[in-house]
């Protein structure tokens, strides 16, 4: 199920367009619907993906809704399995160029772990919608034509 | 603050000539405010209600009844707690939620929890198992084990709760869109044990309404989800009379950033609808009330949670006497469990949330819980470790025993401030409550996305104030330090998943197939008759079959739920 923000008039082709994703079987959205909201709220186009969402789902969504980066927000501890599982399923799909960022209840020792598996940032507990949206928009590019 | 030379003191004030507050506020207050402001522009609670400089028998009024508002402890309307003697004569059952790993893991820290001076067992399963799927499910991949125990079938159960006599031990069981497989499985256990199900002591989270709400927990919609909580109440009132069928939560609504209000509000109403069910159901309302419960969280804000506790009390034992007419009073009282808010712990400067807990817990004692979980200062990291686990059950214990506050009833009954709180949350609680009668109930108003927008809205806007500093949390927003406090925290062993599938797959080829096959069978008849789902679900556990067959089978009779999400 999706959900669709933003609504300033600026072109949509110059928005960058992000899925903020609930993977796995976690039903704890607080966080993510509020990532989501904010981002939203900062001019960007965003696609929320709603819960218990499988990685297959998740990358075909950000396939077919051509979206310049992944966010996932789990909370289950299954971060290990899950955010690889996506960028690799999106090597499979040769979609490996879109960015996969995120945030939950993921312990300081295990991020060095997911980004060496190719996740760009962890946003832990504490991490302001202002910093997150920050780093977006540094670190976020709009994707050329595919 | 001062540390200026000494003001010359004011000549001794006169007492306010009428004695009224406004005269105070004219002639004492304000003038003092123009040499000393007040620390901020507005002061309100962590729900954001504004809160005064002071409350007095003004703020009362005269129409204000303490035998009509309080009453006494052990009566009608039971303001100042459900028993006439409370904590002198029995404490609270500390009751500490646990489960990670395999059953045989879980089991272990039953065994340590209970040896450590634990007064119940609660029970926390994996995500899998919480959603109706077995850890084989293409779903479960990486979720075995990590946020509970992993249980697929009563083998699994049967270790669980290995060396524990379920007649001398009460369970708790944090489960609620497959709740009724699992209780169906405790049932086996004891009878395995020798015990007779009408001994068991216990309750069964089994709050589906909360789930759409909240927790986003579920297999079916709501209203075949309701049709199976009916059938367990009534197999209850039958069969396992001491067992409190649902523990109508208001602690989920909270951790999803609802305020006090809100939380008070959406799970009486939660209640309202169930008890609705249960009479529609054809059961008398005292034959099944009694056994309702509830489970309510303590954040922060001390005496907002003490009021909205004694609120809680007092709604709702006039919504049973009142609107449905109870006649028992135990009908009308409402019994308890507490959780301090999980929501409320930080990753940063971790052992600060010991203080938070504390006085979390403090909160929920002084508002005459009947049963307490306090978290671990590790919360926002993991699970809990062995050593966390154990300061957080040490918390209540010193409360119990060293803080005094257990000698009396309702310490705090008859402040002025706790009163007018407790009036104020009650009187706001009743206009929500009032809008969701008027969408058509609960399950109307959760189709209608009204307390799911609630609730977002005000996450949204807590976590704005928090942003902008406008709330303060020590260690994240203010008084924030160079993190080098690490703590240990709790792995879940990476062989737990590979092994319960293992397990798994030896016990679906060494259990009778056919026998399995037959009791879903019966198990989807009477699903699709209306006949009591709780013995055909008995006799599809004792035949071995897991959560995700049973849950699976009546897919085809009831359907699934899919959120219409809202951000």
């Amino acid at each position: 199920m999706n959900v669709r923000g933003g609504g300033t008039p600026v072109s949509q082709e110059n928005k960058v367009r992000l899925l903020v994703g609930k993977v796995g079987l976690d039903g704890h959205d607080r966080g993510a619907k509020i990532v989501a909201r904010a981002l939203r709220d900062a001019g960007f186009e965003v696609i929320y993906t709603g819960l218990h969402q499988s990685p297959e789902m998740v990358v075909d969504t950000a396939i077919q809704e051509d979206v310049d980066a992944i966010s996932l927000s789990i909370l289950s501890g299954a971060h290990n399995y899950l955010f690889p599982k996506v960028i690799e399923l999106l090597r499979e799909k040769g979609s490996q160029e879109i960015p996969v960022f995120g945030g939950g209840i993921i312990p300081e020792t295990d991020i060095p772990g997911l980004k060496k598996a190719g996740v760009l940032e962890i946003f832990t507990p504490g991490a302001t919608t202002a910093e997150i949206v920050e780093w977006v928009r540094s670190n976020i590019p709009r994707r050329g034509a595919a | 603050m001062s540390d200026s030379k000494p003001q010359p003191t004011s000549p001794a004030k006169e007492p306010s000539k009428s004695g009224s507050r406004e005269e105070w506020e004219r002639g004492t207050r304000r003038p003092a405010l123009k040499r000393v402001g007040e620390r901020d522009t507005e002061f309100s609670t962590v729900s954001s209600l504004p809160i005064e400089p002071l409350y007095t028998w003004e703020d009362l009024g005269s129409g204000w009844n303490p035998g009509e508002r309080l009453g006494f402890p052990g009566e009608y309307p039971y303001t100042r707690g459900i028993h006439p003697s409370m904590y002198r004569s029995r404490l609270w059952t500390m009751r500490q939620f646990a489960g990670f790993g395999s059953a045989e893991q879980t089991n272990q820290r039953f065994h340590y929890l209970l040896g450590q001076g634990q007064t119940g067992l609660s029970v926390a399963f994996d995500l899998p198992t919480l959603m109706g799927r077995d850890s084989d499910d293409s779903m479960s991949r990486g979720e075995v084990g990590r946020e509970g125990v992993a249980i697929d079938s009563l083998a699994d159960m049967e270790r669980l709760f290995e060396g524990i006599p379920l007649d001398r031990v009460s369970t708790s069981m944090t489960i609620n869109a497959p709740a009724a497989v699992l209780f169906a499985m405790y049932l086996a256990v004891a009878e395995k044990q020798g015990v007779p199900i009408e001994k068991l002591n216990g309750t069964l989270q089994n709050d589906i309404l909360k789930e759409y709400i909240a927790q986003k927990e579920w297999i079916y919609p709501p209203r075949p989800s309701l049709r199976i909580i009916t059938d367990l109440i009534a197999y209850c009132v039958d069969h396992v009379p001491k067992w409190n069928t649902i523990s109508i939560s208001g602690y989920h609504i909270r951790e999803a950033g609802s305020t006090a209000v809100q939380e008070l509000a959406f799970t009486l109403a939660d209640g309202i609808a169930y008890v609705q069910a249960g009479i529609a159901a054809g059961l008398d309302v005292d034959s099944f009330a009694p056994r309702l419960s509830f489970f309510w969280n303590s954040h922060n804000d001390f005496f907002e949670e003490v009021c909205k506790l004694r609120a809680a009390r007092r709604m709702w034992a006039q919504i049973m006497r009142e609107r449905f007419g109870a006649k028992q009073p135990q009908s009308w009282m409402l019994r308890f469990h507490t959780q301090t808010a999980g929501c409320s712990l930080t990753a940063q400067q971790p052992h600060n949330n010991i203080v938070r807990v504390t006085i979390q817990a403090l909160a929920a004692v002084l508002g005459g819980t009947q049963s307490l979980h306090t978290d671990s200062f590790d919360e926002a990291l993991a699970l809990p470790s062995d050593h966390a686990v154990t300061v957080a059950l040490r918390t209540q214990q010193i409360l119990a025993e060293e803080s005094g506050v257990t000698h009396t009833i309702d310490p705090l009954g008859g402040s002025y401030f706790v009163e007018s709180l407790t009036d104020r949350m009650e009187r706001d609680a009743h206009s929500y409550i009032e809008r969701i009668d008027g969408m058509g109930g609960v399950v109307a108003a959760i189709e209608n996305g009204f307390q799911q927008k609630e609730i977002a809205e005000a996450a949204y806007r807590y976590q704005a104030q928090v942003d902008g500093k406008a709330k303060a949390i020590i260690g994240v927003n203010k008084h924030e330090m160079d993190e080098s406090v690490r703590v240990e925290v709790l792995k879940i062993d990476p062989g737990v998943e590979p092994r319960q599938l293992a397990g798994l797959a030896q016990l679906r080829q060494e259990r009778d197939g056919e026998r399995v096959g037959q009791t879903i069978q019966a198990l989807r008849h009477a699903a699709e008759t209306g006949e009591n789902l709780i013995p055909v679900m008995l006799d599809a556990v004792r035949a071995y079959a897991t959560v995700g067959e049973i849950c699976e089978a009546l897919v085809p009779v009831f359907g699934t739920y899919r959120e219409v999400s809202v951000i």
